[in-house]
């Protein structure tokens, strides 16, 4: 497994991110996302509580954490998608508290979901047009007069052509996107997102379900990102891939940012492996281990 | 022996009456909000009455000119979808459901009642409304046309004044589907979250979009009682179930689906039910009384659409390619 997820190109880390030694809700060189005090309930069961949090700019930022973490939680609060119970966060020094999600991504922070949603129905040409910002056509009244809009229309194809070729997916504009497979539905909703030039781009499980031979290529898309100068929080079970692509690594357990720093220290602070294993990992669970605990006890014995 | 001369003409008048056209603009209406949108509205019988009451009471009751009374109606019309629109979209597809085939229940029942008698002659409803769309006959009086489709000089003229608004209907929605706008709309149809997630004001599509297939619905009600007097009792929620039962035959997704659907439907409806009617007269069924024949066109019917259903899921004009992926 590890031999096939590894980059075609070995990532340049960025590394000075952070002012301080490495410890939850350590302060930023230049964050582009703080997040304090969000906290969301679920009847009796809190399922984010996180104080501090600040993702660095132009960085790739993971975010990982057992199975009920709050990950995805985390993720649905900062884009939108759910209401926190307390809180606030900014982004780019802009207050998104209350701010609704088609909003946010209009602001330039766009995210992916776990389970794809390429729209089936659409073609993968119209799919990749429907991610283009600021669409005059998309006005009701003003989509009744197509030389308004043509123009537009003909260079957002032009830019979706270009992002689907380096996706490998031009060969397959006019198909239905229900047509294609999972791993190319997760690069057709990455070169979507691409389509708003965004400047953060959050990846939910982008590496869930996709086949090790897609695995390489996505990764190399991910180093790409920040390579044009955009800001990526991905969230990952595969270990492997956090530690060779990326800069940063924030680890939620229970809600709470539990430890952060960079890949290869992150690893083997002991409230991450309590994470992971619990504080009773010594003892002999027997088969109960999950896929993402072997991972982990593999990474710690790499480490050592 | 059966006069099928008799039958087949009959058959052959619904292909072009405007109650035809009236049922394809009301169809076209649940494409644009079930088809495209993924709207489940079970009102459209609603919007329908709004716009039969909303011009023939303006005409009737203030009498004002005929433009007024088609404003009047289709303003009437998109209060009633942001009414239901504003509590509902925000929510599951489910909710609008419930909402819209109680609302349009309380529209009939507000009409039925004879609390307001003198105002919208309740049960009986209103008669004589299109007077003054009537002066505006360009066409000598008599009855005129070919084989079958012999008609009189009214009814020439609604029916040329129906078609005509279906057709400038199903150009609106064929321009907007084609843009950049029905891009939207489809890309919510299947996945809300997706859209919202690329910066689109999801709730503010699907509110235009009920609003437009209301409007639609709206013209169809004024279409349907053109030529007639308005009744509540024509705004049965069957009518809604009739309507939705065109679009699945005609294809939910297209435009010219609802059209050749309605054809469809009342073609086969006056077929049947004139076939059962002189088959039952001559004896043929002779367990069944002329009333109970009545009935069993729609029994007909409705097998005949199960069936097209079954085997033709996409309707006579969808797309079978777009089917081939729903689970």
């Amino acid at each position: 497994m590890s031999s096939d997820t590894v980059p075609s190109k070995t990532p340049e880390k960025t590394t000075g991110l952070h002012v301080g030694d490495p410890a939850p809700g350590v302060k930023k060189v230049d964050p582009i996302l703080i997040a304090d005090h969000v906290k969301r309930t679920f009847g009796g069961l809190t399922a984010v509580d996180v104080d501090h949090v600040e993702i660095p700019r132009n960085a790739i930022t993971a975010l990982i954490g057992p199975n009920g973490a709050g990950k995805t939680t985390f993720f649905n609060l900062l884009t939108g998608f759910d209401r926190p119970d307390t809180g606030t966060w900014e982004f780019d020094g802009r207050s998104l508290a209350h701010v609704p999600a088609y909003r946010v991504a209009r602001m330039g922070l766009i995210r992916t979901f776990q389970l794809t949603k390429s729209l089936g129905l659409l073609t993968v040409m119209d799919n990749m047009k429907l991610g283009a910002k600021g669409q005059s056509g998309e006005n009701f009244f003003r989509a009744l007069l197509p030389f308004l809009w043509r123009g537009e229309e003909h260079a957002n194809e032009q830019k979706a052509m270009d992002l689907l070729t380096r996706f490998k997916l031009d060969a397959k504009k006019d198909d239905y996107a229900a047509s294609l497979s999972g791993g190319q539905r997760k690069l057709l909703e990455m070169a979507r997102a691409l389509m708003s030039d965004p400047t953060l781009v959050m990846l939910d499980e982008p590496m869930a379900g996709v086949n090790p031979a897609l695995t390489q290529s996505l990764l190399d898309h991910i180093l790409d990102l920040k390579a044009e100068g955009m800001t990526v929080l991905f969230v990952e079970h595969d270990m492997h891939m956090v530690r060779h692509i990326a800069d940063w690594v924030i680890v939620m357990a229970e809600g709470r940012v539990v430890a952060e720093g960079d890949p290869h220290e992150v690893m083997q602070n002991p409230a991450v492996i309590d994470a992971y294993l619990g504080s009773h990992h010594d003892s002999d669970l027997g088969e109960t281990e999950s896929e993402h605990v072997t991972a982990m006890k593999e990474l710690i014995d790499d480490e050592q | 022996m059966l006069d099928w001369g008799a039958i087949f003409g009959n058959a052959a008048i619904e292909f072009i009456s405007p109650t035809t056209a009236a049922y394809a603009l009301a169809a076209l209406g649940l494409a644009v909000h079930f088809g495209y949108t993924g709207l489940l509205n079970f009102g459209q019988a609603g919007f329908m009455a709004i716009g039969a009451y909303g011009y023939a009471l303006s005409a009737l009751r203030f009498g004002l000119p005929i433009w007024a009374c088609v404003l009047i109606g289709i303003g009437a019309s998109v209060v009633f979808a942001l009414i239901l629109g504003i509590p509902t979209l925000r929510l599951r597809a489910d909710y609008l459901a419930i909402v819209t085939i109680a609302a349009a229940e309380i529209v009939r029942l507000l009409f039925t009642t004879s609390e307001f008698d003198d105002f919208t002659g309740s049960a009986s409803g209103l008669s004589a409304f299109q007077r003054d769309l009537e002066a505006l006959n360009p066409l000598p009086d008599g009855s005129y046309g070919f084989g079958p489709w012999n008609f009189s000089d009214r009814t020439w003229f609604f029916l040329m004044i129906a078609w005509v608004v279906v057709a400038l209907c199903a150009l609106l929605t064929w321009m907007l589907m084609r843009s950049p706008w029905g891009r939207v709309i489809k890309g919510i149809r299947e996945d809300e979250d997706a859209v919202r997630s690329l910066g689109k004001n999801v709730y503010s599509y699907k509110m235009q979009s009920l609003i437009l297939g209301g409007v639609f619905g709206t013209l169809a009600g004024m279409l349907f009682v053109f030529p007639r007097a308005v009744v509540p009792s024509y705004f049965q929620p069957t009518l809604t179930f009739f309507i939705y039962a065109i679009l699945l035959l005609g294809g939910a997704a297209t435009i010219l689906g609802p059209i050749v659907g309605s054809m469809v439907f009342w073609v086969l409806l006056s077929f049947f039910s004139g076939f059962v009617a002189r088959a039952v007269a001559a004896g043929w069924f002779p367990f069944m009384t002329q009333v109970q024949a009545g009935q069993l066109r729609f029994i007909l019917v409705g097998v005949a659409i199960i069936l097209i259903v079954v085997f033709m899921p996409q309707g006579i004009l969808g797309n079978k390619k777009e089917l081939a992926f729903v689970k």
